[in-house]
């Protein structure tokens, strides 16, 4: 029997439902808030294996490790998670790796994090290193912003937020690119558009197909490589003179602008993968 | 899987229906006060607040 870790049932939680049902896959849709373990005697059910699709990074992780102390093998390991679901991590195992990455700079306190931003240049883009769906993301356009956003960080008195994960504007076309990795093969790609400088389908961006070029999929295998490997959503960026970057490695991908456009079924994809990796 | 049936909204007593294809943790918004609503049961169809969005979720 294979568990589902879930929070919430969206479109791609029932998509991948649907298709381990038409795979004739056992399996139990466990809700994250039904997880209750006593560390000594291990969980309560022993799983063929764990795929991992809650929605909060914190839960994710400790819900992984959980699993993982007990002997399962979890997609996406806890390893993956915590890396992915932390963009200084992120960063880290980007350029750890050499990849393309936008120039990034971190600050660990508010003391340090105008100069963080000045290293950059204006306009600087400051984003919470534990964030989604382009939540809390700033775009900082002179000195006068950068000690107002600083100074509105302070007042939320949360040690995370007064983290600066600060990185270089791109200048991009209006759009990004998401690659969804299984394992050592690309699945399938999306443009992601929107007018605004943030392009994520959760801020009303819409999606397109892309094409599979082979440096957009050498780039996005060793993305994915770098964070550790996986089934992932690789989000990629280009400069006006077409160079690619990696900007995110995502562990429980979001794919329903994805599905809308695709000529693959995606979640049948991510089934087969997870027969593969898990159920072998 | 269900049927197409219908409960209440526990916030403003609209009747909410439920499409075929919703599961239990499905969110559903209520027509009438536009709440975000759980699906907590399904035979028959049941509906609690949604728990609130935290800062950690997505992608």
């Amino acid at each position: 029997m294979l568990a589902v870790l879930t929070t919430r049932a969206r479109l791609e939680e029932r998509m991948i439902f649907d298709a381990l049902e038409r795979r004739g896959v056992a399996y139990e849709a466990v809700d994250d808030r039904t997880l209750v373990e006593d560390l000594q005697a291990g969980p309560a059910v022993r799983y063929s294996g764990v795929f991992n699709r809650i929605m909060s990074h914190t839960r994710s992780v400790y819900a992984a490790r959980l699993f993982e102390a007990s002997g399962h093998q979890v997609l996406n390991s806890s390893q993956v998670v915590e890396t992915c679901g932390d963009k200084i991590l992120t960063s880290l195992a980007l350029v750890r790796a050499g990849l393309p990455t936008p120039r990034t700079v971190v600050s660990v306190t508010p003391d340090g994090a105008l100069k963080a931003m000045e290293m950059i240049g204006y306009p600087a883009v400051v984003k919470p290193a534990v964030g989604s769906w382009g939540r809390l993301l700033s775009k900082v356009n002179d000195r006068d912003a950068a000690e107002t956003l600083i100074e509105h960080k302070q007042a939320l008195k949360s040690p995370a937020h007064n983290v600066y994960y600060v990185q270089e504007l791109i200048d991009k076309p209006g759009r990004d690119i998401r690659v969804i990795v299984l394992g050592d093969r690309v699945a399938a790609a999306v443009y992601r558009r929107s007018e605004h400088w943030i392009t994520n389908t959760a801020r009303g961006a819409t999606t397109e197909r892309c094409a599979l070029t082979p440096d957009l999929v050498k780039l996005s295998l060793r993305a994915a490589e770098a964070v550790g490997g996986g089934m992932l959503a690789v989000d990629l960026i280009e400069r006006s003179s077409g160079e690619l970057l990696v900007t995110e490695v995502n562990h429980t991908m979001e794919f329903h602008g994805l599905a809308a456009v695709a000529d693959v079924d995606i979640a049948d994809l991510i089934v087969e993968h997870v027969q593969e990796v898990l159920l072998r | 899987m269900t049927t197409a049936t219908a409960s209440i909204c526990p916030d403003c007593t609209e009747t909410v229906p439920v499409s075929a294809g919703l599961r239990v943790t499905s969110i559903v918004v209520c027509p009438g006060c536009k709440v975000e609503l759980e699906v907590i049961s399904l035979d028959p169809a049941e509906f609690a607040l949604a728990p609130e969005i935290e800062e950690d979720f997505g992608e």
